[in-house]
């Protein structure tokens, strides 16, 4: 396949204009030596209809997965409009007079994820939630006397990976993990009491990696006394339909991952990096942003701003490094929380915690409990052995995502995620085989 | 509607916000119940509903598509974007891609046959820069950038050497300086020579042991090939440092040269450009990292590797000598997927054939608009060219003028005021996909706005008057900062400001 337009009278006469005889002296300014003899060896060509035979891929029949990517339910709206191409092959909104779709699109999507997290503003999207965090942190280290990051041990552990490989170049002299109380699967609070002070950027997930909800007054009151700065780290942002809004207790930054809304889980990627925060930290937040402006007539427009903090003007000095983010990834939570209302988002939130307690009853009715005591939203820890787990893999059936290779202090368990995608059969399928 | 305002083709404008439209009890959908929510107690002590609008399906879908059509697709029309390859996103990619939607990163079954076409993409796109690992984890071509120098950065460490110069030449990307800083280097501007590219024979006095590495981009984001870039790379590797290269071009020369061969030893190329995978209005992209040998051992994790049975698995932990993760998961995997799919469509005589057809388009452009505007580097170029409005800034008619004037033409505008070593730059890449028809048109759109630079230069400054809305204050907008819709200064239920 090609997606060349031109038949051979146009090429001779494209040749004709520039002067030239062969299509191949258009490289005339590249050196011999450097030139690449051969054909490159990759596949192809193919017509569409092989690369349909070639290309396919299909999920597991019964799966519980989450871990900061999570299957839910999407309203069929959000894919009709997202792939609109006018939405889907559009650059970065630079040029606003003919932007105006995406920008203001942009603008709902961070006035919504403002009103959800409970905090003042949001920029336009980051990359995924660990990037996110990685740039909160750098963002905190620009303040005025934060000198270290703090991070609870129940952050999620890719996060907490992230986090150390983008701080690795700061002079920081590490990370320091808050550990959790191995049998509420919260934060250990005398740790986090004793291990914070004012030149520390602390940074919490709730309900976080086992999907224990944490004690956020508790935490809060900590932080608000002792941190130097506080950001609360969402991997399910679903939750926000349910739980308080963690801007209620008063952190500097809400961040984390928003796949949740109406991305699918698309093998791992994109996601949808947020990041929110307070109007006094606007000027050092990472990443675009859009804005209310008027047009030369004073009608209603919208545009990027805060500009003079990003590399295209003020390279090596930007606040960050970032680009291209997630825009179409952003304009899809947009449609689906539109789609869903406040209603339906919180309809869903329950759905997906009733189901941890559905599935969660039936273990119980076979003697399986999961490892923490502490309250879940919808995901939780149980025991189980390898051989168990690759067994049911098998069979269809995945049960949840193994956590002995981030947290060896555990044991063999893995992480056990409902939503509302899955049935009370696919429950009742997991318990009777496990 | 107040006088003196003209009637607009876009009856959208103003569109209102979507919370303008809310009102309670609109919102009617049905959400998948499949469990008895009434069990759940004591999840929240607020309790209160979630802030969002409570609008209807068709608000939703009315309100959306509004907004669409707003915007300028590269379905529209022709997006001739400098060093951002706005080529045309085939469908089938599209179809192919969104197979991926309901896979579970940890649904390990599945994952087997999305990970070998992952690494499947790994090996053609080593295969194409000619260099021999690859990860493809990297979300963006800025963060592709970052993952590159932390690399780099990781080599010297593990040498337990301590340079920290990175040499940037003044064509460079904005990313270029700010990825090194975020790496913990500090960059150095080089200028580049009088021709448009680096001169060797003036790097060696940049050259010390501090320098950790030059970012280069080939070709540079004049369009001109570093025809000295192996004599560089030389001078560079005698010194101990590395090439680092900055693959936003890459699409010039796909096929026809390979930065491998060029003596290149770090590179990122961007999958939103040369790979045709959509913008979306600013990402999803995809920007891979690819290295030299040496190199292999320091990227990101996780790897993709085979197991004993043969299949595809991922080698979670970092090794001991990977600079880490750099993403949460697997970056834009259905991106990556999106790139295969073109690769596999085009095949090898497709994409050398992509890369010619971009230079020639290229070059029919600027052998028609090169008498009407300035052309400030006479050295050859391939895949894009830069003019600038210095014959025009007499009559007072700007670069921007020009670019909000294309507008009005049915075009989405060049790059602008890039790159800064031409003063009032317009950076042109019309790509191969684009059809001699709209080349042609795109010259009459250009040949109009000089001769309106000449005749009715005042005109020029209203433009555009055929977009949606007319010039936008920027000005306002940072002044103001008005960032969600729940700020006090919008008054609700009005329409804006």
């Amino acid at each position: 396949m090609s997606y060349v337009s031109h038949n051979g009278a146009e090429l001779r006469k494209i040749l004709e204009t520039i002067g030239i005889a062969s299509p191949d002296e258009v490289f005339a300014s590249i050196p011999e030596a450097l030139r690449y003899g051969s054909p490159l060896a990759v596949g192809g060509p193919e017509d569409e209809e092989s690369l349909r035979r070639d290309l396919a891929f299909h999920p597991s029949r019964v799966t519980f997965t989450g871990g900061g990517i999570h299957r839910h339910y999407i309203p069929a709206v959000v894919d009709a409009i997202a792939s609109r191409q006018e939405f889907s092959t559009a650059y970065t909104p630079y040029q606003p007079e003919i932007s105006q779709g995406t920008l203001q699109a942009v603008f709902e999507y961070q006035s919504m994820m403002a009103g959800l997290t409970g905090m003042e503003i949001s920029n336009a999207s980051m990359y995924d939630g660990a990037t996110a965090l990685a740039e909160a942190a750098l963002m905190a280290l620009r303040g005025k006397g934060i000198e270290r990051i703090a991070v609870t041990r129940s952050t999620q552990p890719t996060y907490r990976s992230v986090l150390a490989t983008y701080l690795a170049h700061t002079g920081q002299d590490g990370i320091r993990e808050i550990p959790f109380d191995p049998k509420t699967g919260r934060v250990d609070l005398r740790a986090l009491e004793e291990s914070i002070s004012p030149d520390t950027a602390l940074f919490v997930q709730s309900p976080n990696y086992f999907g224990v909800i944490e004690p956020m007054e508790q935490i809060a009151e900590i932080a608000s006394r002792k941190a130097g700065f506080w950001g609360v780290v969402i991997t399910e942002a679903l939750s926000l339909g349910v739980l308080t809004s963690p801007g209620a207790f008063g952190p500097d930054v809400v961040l984390g991952e928003a796949q949740s809304f109406g991305n699918p889980a698309n093998a791992g990627g994109p996601l949808l990096g947020f990041l929110c925060t307070r109007k006094e930290h606007a000027r050092r937040m990472p990443g675009r942003v859009a804005g209310l402006s008027k047009d030369s007539e004073g009608r209603q427009a919208f545009c990027l701003t805060l500009s003079t903090r990003e590399q295209h003007i003020r390279r090596e000095k930007a606040t960050s490094n970032i680009c291209t983010n997630q825009g179409l990834c952003a304009l899809r939570a947009a449609v689906y929380l539109s789609a869903m209302g406040p209603r339906g988002l919180r309809e869903a939130a329950l759905q997906c915690a009733a189901g941890a307690r559905y599935l969660m009853g039936l273990l119980g009715d076979r003697g399986i409990r999961p490892i923490f005591s502490g309250p879940v939203f919808n995901e939780f820890v149980i025991p189980m052995d390898e051989g168990k787990r690759a067994g049911l893999e098998k069979n269809g059936i995945v049960p949840g995502i193994p956590l002995a290779g981030w947290y060896p202090e555990i044991g063999r368990a893995v992480l056990t995620t409902v939503t509302e995608m899955n049935t009370q059969e696919e429950c009742r399928c997991l318990a009777d085989n496990v | 509607m107040s006088g003196g305002q003209r009637v607009t083709r876009f009856p959208e404008i103003p569109e209102p916000l979507l919370n303008v439209r809310s009102a309670p009890g609109r919102n009617k959908r049905m959400i998948p119940a499949p469990f008895d929510a009434s069990v759940v107690e004591g999840l929240s002590e607020a309790g209160g509903p979630p802030s969002l609008p409570d609008v209807s399906e068709v608000d939703t879908v009315r309100h959306f598509t509004r907004l669409s059509r707003l915007n300028y697709g590269i379905d529209h029309g022709m997006y001739p974007l400098g060093s951002c390859t706005m080529k045309y996103n085939p469908k089938i990619a599209e179809e192919i891609a969104a197979r991926l939607a309901r896979i579970h990163p940890a649904d390990a079954p599945a994952m087997g046959r999305v990970l070998k076409c992952l690494k499947t993409l790994e090996q053609m796109l080593q295969e194409i820069c000619g260099m021999d690992a690859c990860s493809l984890w990297p979300a963006a071509g800025a963060h592709g950038e970052l993952t590159g120098m932390m690399v780099i950065r990781k080599a010297f460490d593990i040498r337990g050497e301590k340079r920290r110069t990175v040499l940037i030449p003044d064509t460079a990307h904005g990313t270029n300086p700010a990825s090194c800083t975020i790496a913990g280097f500090v960059t150095k501007n080089i200028p580049s020579g009088p021709e448009g590219y680096l001169d060797a024979s003036a790097l060696g006095q940049h050259l010390n042991e501090d320098v950790a590495a030059l970012m280069i981009t080939n070709p540079n984001t004049l369009g001109i090939f570093e025809r000295e870039i192996r004599v560089i790379a030389d001078l560079l590797h005698a010194n101990g440092s590395y090439l680092y290269m900055d693959g936003a071009n890459l699409n010039a020369v796909m096929g026809v040269a390979r930065p491998g061969d060029m003596g290149v030893d770090c590179m990122h190329v961007n999958l939103h450009k040369t790979f045709s995978t959509p913008h979306g209005g600013g990402g999803p992209g995809s920007g891979p990292v690819l290295v030299k040998k040496e190199l292999a051992r320091f990227l990101p994790a996780p790897f993709i590797v085979r197991d004993e049975s043969g299949g595809f698995v991922l080698r979670a932990r970092p090794s001991e000598e990977s600079i880490g993760m750099v993403h949460s998961c697997l970056g834009n995997v259905s991106v990556c997927i999106k790139a295969l799919t073109y690769i596999l469509s085009l095949g090898p005589s497709g994409l050398r054939e992509a890369a010619t057809v971009a230079c020639l388009n290229a070059l029919y452009l600027k052998s028609r608009l090169k008498d009407l505007f300035d052309l400030p580097y006479a050295t050859p170029t391939l895949h894009e060219f830069v003019l600038s409005d210095a014959r025009q800034k007499g009559r007072g008619v700007t670069t921007m003028d020009m670019a909000k004037a294309l507008m009005d033409f049915g075009f989405h505008p060049p790059t602008v005021y890039f790159p800064l070593v031409v003063a009032g730059a317009l950076m042109i890449e019309p790509t191969e996909t684009e059809p001699l028809e709209e080349l042609d048109r795109f010259i009459a759109a250009m040949e109009e706005i000089a001769e309106t630079s000449r005749e009715d230069p005042e005109k020029l400054h209203e433009s555009p008057r055929a977009a949606p809305i007319s010039r936008v204050d920027e000005v306002w907008a940072a002044r103001n900062l008005i960032l969600t819709w729940s700020d006090e200064r919008i008054q609700p239920g009005e329409k804006g400001i």
